[in-house]
Formats: C-alpha cells, structure tokens, sequence
C-alpha cells in the first residue's frame, strides 16, 4: 500500500511551539499532525508521563587529530544554545541526559579524518537519553559519524552548529538491532556562507524516527539532506525533516530514498520547508522515492512546502512511490544476467546517487554492503 | 552452425486495459549463421513484436508456434537464459536504467553470456576498443546506462553491446531509425564486423531501405499484418524503394 497525503496544518503553525520542559507538551494521543503516522503503543513508555527505568547506551568517541571532544554536564552554555526542543520525547531527552558529548572544530581547522561517535545499546531493558552537540568554528571543514549500534531505547537531540563559512558532512547511521526503539532530533543552524551535508541513513530498529530540522543564521547558507532507508517486515522507520528559510540567499535540497519490503514494513517521509517573508532569494528543492518492493508494506511520503514571499530563486518537490521496473530488469536480464543480480543492479543504481555523498570511504562501504545484504 | 527456427508464431500483446490482441499470426522464418535476413514492413505490422517475443518480454504472450534455437525451445528459457544462449536483441527504445554505470554493465553481462568474469584488464581493453571502433566517447563507460543518451548514442550503444557479448544469433530492432548518415555507416560497419564472425547469424528489422545499402542482406522478408507475405533477395527491397508497402498491404487485407 502506498500513499502520499497533503497535510492540513500550515508548516508555520507545526513547529512554533518549543520548550525545554517536556510538561509544556501534551502527551500525544496520536491524533497531532507531527504523531498522527507514529505507533505510539511502541515508543516504551518515551512519550507517556510516566518515570521510566534507566537503560544504557556506551558513547564511544574517535576525535579526527584536530578536534576536541569532551563530555559536558548538565548547565554547560553550549548545551540547548541553538536547539530548543519542539515535541515531548525531545524534551524529555533534554530533560533526562546524564552527560552529553561535545565536539569542536576550531576556526580554519581543516580535518584530516573523519570524528567517530559511536552510540552502543546495552539492552532494551530501560531506556536511555542522549545529547551530542558538535560546533564548526568559522572556515573550519569536517566530517562527523554518528554510529547507532545494538539495542536500546533510546532518545537523544543533537545539535549541529556551523559557524559562517564552514563546512560540516554528517553521516548518521541507524543500523541498530531489530528490537531498538530510537527517537532523535538532530537541528543544524547554519551561519553566513555556511554549508552543510546531512545523510541518515537508516536500516535497523523495530521503530526509528529521525526529525532533522535546519535553521539559517545567515545568508548564503546551504543545507544538503540526504536520507537512505531500508524498511524491513515490522519495521517503522520515519523521517521528518524541517527546513526553516528565514534568512535572505540560502540554499537547500532534499533527497530522501527508501527501499519497502516485507509485511507491516512502514516508512514515512515528511518534508516540511518554510519560506518566510525574510528569505528573498531562497532556492529549495526536495524529493523523495519510494521503492516498494514487497505487498503489504507502506509508504507515506508527505511534501509540505510554505511560502509566504514571492522573490525566491526556486521552490519544489517531488515525491514518487513505485515498484522495481520491469523494463529495467527485462534490459538487464536480455544482456544475460540473471533476475537476482539484475535486481541487485537496479536496487544499488537507485541508491547510488545517495552513497556517493558519504565522503568517508569505509561508512559509503558498509552502507552499500549493507543495501545488498539487505535487499539481496 | 547456428539456426534460429520460427514455426508458425502466433503472438498476444497485453494492452493497458488488460486485454489481449493478437499481433503476430504465424511466423515462419530460418535464420543461419552466415546469413542476413531483412524484415521490412510498415509501421504496426508487428516487426518489433517479433523481435520482443525472440526476447522474452514480459509483456508479448506466444499462444502457438514455437522458437527454437539449434534445436533448443526458445520459449522455455528466461530471458537471461535466452541471451546466455546466443540471442542479442537490439532494442529500438533502449531502456535507461539509473545509477548503473555502462562500463559496471557491459562486464556484468559479459560475465553472464561467458559464464566467467573476464580479467578486468581484457575487459576494458576489448571495450576500449569496440568503444573507439563505434566513435563513442571513453568518458560513456562512466556514465548512466542510456541515462540522457541521444538517440544515435543508445543505437550505437546497442552495437557496442552486440559486440561485446558476440552472440550467435543477433535481432536488430530499428537500429537504423533516428540516425543522421554519418551514424549510420558507424552503426553498420559495427553490424557488418559482427557478421564477419564465424557462426554469425542477422535478423534486422527496419522501415527503411536505406541501412540495407551498407548491411546488404542474403534475404528480404516483407512483414505485413502480422506475417511474412513476401520473401525475396536484395532485389524485393529495391522494389520496396520504388513502390513502398502499399501493394503489399492490399494483398494482405485481400486475403484476410
């Protein structure tokens, strides 16, 4: 089953409502625009009002030479400075964390290997909260791994901050086991000139939802979202995305890919962009494709563009849900080459365009080792 | 010596509203290897079907006749197996398929026809080669198969593909339409090495008796509602050139 719906709430109204304080939040009933596609029963108790018992995460962290990493403690000013939080479970990660990891990239530093952070489940018993915040100080260029691995419950915000003229490249990989529950925010503000390339990638979990949301500071900023997802039987793999265009001159682009197979597989891609009356010249475009390789597996894929100027370079989006295509296989399979290897052909060429924009050569390996061990 | 033997060929299409009409209404033909046989009709006499039916396309059902490639059933293989076989399709519309490299391709199915992977420096020596050969520029085994292709790059691309994976029987659907001159004589002179090879056998398709000057055939078939009516040598196609199909066509309505 494949659906794509427009929603009825205006983007300016959906995200405007943010605190620190998760009891500033209603607990969700399912029926709020920014629940209505999540199975709230699975989320552990994570949206609910009730205490939980404690679970475990290890953060294993492998600065690039140039970087500083540390663990900061609840009060430090550079945590919450350019995120407050917009639902209840990200409040109450806010709420909730012991220690968070902060990496930072000093001026005009240019890394020469990538910074690891690798997030380890201990187990499903309790949950966990989590808080990252990495700040690319001005010119500076990086690259950031976020490495999800094993089983929890587990709800985190990450904050990336990119000064004027600097660079950031971010891989967020979810490639968790299949009984892990992960809700995470991750919030990109992005100075003057600044760019940023943001890719999740997603495989794992019995229920990941991943909202990036990109503010600009500047003009000249420029955000790249990339997603890949693999959405197996059971499995409930959502990303929200939010793109807030308030200063004059920026840029962003969506690409968000999915592969759907397998009973009760369900994906959901929402893309939120905002135009504000500030944001002359802005240039966005986004677009998502679903491969639904299976019956009974679900996409939703929600575009939602708002723009309230009329001076703007572009604005777009496209959203397609299709099954592999025959004529593909039938060219492929004329040449001689089997329907398995053919499929695998056409499966890694879809996502192709997406693994090219992992920088870091072993991460682009695994995710493209990773696509065929799943799909093949 | 290789032969490609249609029976009586009967053939359905699947329409968009599911329903099924008959195209081809018994084809008899013999191709061997060291000949070259035109099949010239209008538009929607069912040439192409032909070829897509040899193929295996999903979408052609075969309700009788038979297909046999020295003396192996035809209809009984997959499509992979059919190539693997000896049939090569030039495909009139090739199909472009994103994010898969021509070059990660061509050795994907020179791999499957040989049953073995070539050594990767052979490999790209052969291509270089049959690449230069067809004038097709280095940088298009990096590029997206067919992906923003012109129509002469996909038709001297299918070439390309034809003589890479040497079959032994090779069905050449339209490959001449949509080329200027000069692409033409590049095209037939990759079909003419072709047919140059030992145990070689053409069946080229066209509505035009234009590439038939530089790919001159031992047999002129004309196809005409579904059907051979008329077959001939070289001097049938000059009489195509001077009188067209129409003859040929009210003959056919006669009949049936």
């Amino acid at each position: 089953m494949q659906k794509a719906v427009e929603s009825d709430t205006p983007v300016t109204r959906l995200h405007e409502h943010a605190s620190y304080d998760p009891a500033d939040f209603e607990v969700p009933t399912g029926r709020e625009e920014e629940w209505r596609f999540t199975p709230l029963r699975r989320l552990r108790g994570l949206a609910g009002a009730d205490p939980l018992p404690a679970g475990a995460v290890t953060v294993e962290v492998e600065p690039a030479p140039e970087v500083k990493a540390e663990k900061a403690q609840r009060g430090d000013p550079r945590i919450g400075a350019s995120y407050v939080p917009t639902d209840r479970v990200s409040a109450r990660a806010f709420a909730s964390f012991t220690e968070a990891t902060v990496i930072t990239v000093p001026a005009e530093a240019e890394t020469t290997a990538p910074t690891m952070i690798t997030v380890h489940g201990e187990g499903t018993d309790g949950v966990a909260f989590g808080h990252t915040v990495v700040e690319v100080g001005p010119m500076a260029r990086t690259t950031v791994v976020l490495d999800h691995r094993g089983s929890a419950t587990y709800a985190d915000n990450v904050e990336l901050v990119v000064a004027d003229g600097a660079a950031l490249s971010v891989v967020s990989l979810q490639d968790w086991a299949d009984d892990a529950v992960h809700l995470s925010h991750h919030h990109v503000q992005l100075g003057r000139d600044a760019k940023v390339s943001h890719t999740v990638v997603t495989l794992g979990g019995d229920l990941v939802r991943i909202v990036p949301s990109v503010t600009y500071t500047g003009r000249g900023g420029d955000a790249e979202l990339n997603g890949l997802y693999i959405t197996d039987a059971g499995q409930h793999q959502e990303h929200r995305l939010f793109v807030e265009h308030s200063a004059p001159d920026c840029k962003s682009r969506v690409l968000y890919k999915g592969a759907l197979q397998g009973d009760e597989a369900h994906s959901v891609w929402i893309g939120d962009v905002l135009i504000e009356v500030s944001a002359t010249g802005t240039d966005t475009y986004e677009y998502n494709r679903n491969l639904v390789l299976t019956d009974n597996a679900r996409a939703d894929s929600v575009p939602n563009l708002e723009i309230l100027t009329g001076e703007i370079l572009g604005a777009g989006h496209a959203s397609a849900n299709g099954r592999l295509e025959d004529i593909h296989l039938f060219y492929l399979m004329a040449r001689g080459i089997p329907y398995e290897e053919a499929r695998r052909l056409v499966i890694r060429g879809y996502f192709g365009e997406l693994l090219d924009k992992i920088e870091v050569g072993d991460v682009r390996e695994r995710v493209a080792q990773a696509v065929e061990a799943e799909l093949g | 010596m290789a032969t490609l033997e249609i029976r009586d060929l009967h053939v359905n299409v699947e329409e968009a509203n599911g329903a099924q009409r008959e195209i081809l209404r018994g084809v008899d033909l013999d191709v061997n290897a060291g000949e070259t046989h035109a099949i010239m009709g209008p538009n929607g006499s069912g040439k192409s079907t032909l070829a897509y039916a040899i193929a295996g396309h999903p979408k052609y059902h075969v309700t009788s006749g038979t297909v046999t490639l020295d003396g192996e059933d035809v209809l009984a293989m997959s499509v992979d197996a059919r190539a693997r076989a000896g049939l090569f399709l030039a495909m009139q519309y090739p199909v472009e398929v994103p994010g898969v490299s021509v070059s990660n391709f061509l050795r994907t199915a020179v791999t499957a026809v040989q049953g073995e992977a070539p050594k990767l420096r052979d490999f790209m020596k052969s291509m270089r080669k049959a690449m230069s050969d067809l004038s097709i520029d280095p940088a298009f085994a990096e590029r997206n198969l067919n992906e923003g292709f012109s129509g002469g790059e996909k038709k001297r691309h299918e070439v390309l593909q034809l003589e890479l994976l040497n079959p032994k029987i090779a069905v050449l659907d339209e490959t001449d339409s949509g080329l200027d001159i000069d692409a033409l004589k590049v095209v037939s002179e990759g079909i003419n090495r072709f047919r140059a090879g030992a145990g070689h056998g053409v069946l080229l398709i066209t509505h035009y008796t234009r590439i038939l000057r530089y790919v001159q055939p031992d047999f002129v078939h004309v196809f005409v509602g579904g059907r051979i009516v008329r077959s001939g040598g070289q001097e049938l196609a000059e009489e195509l050139e001077a009188n067209g199909y129409e003859q040929f066509v009210k003959e056919a309505a006669a009949v049936s």
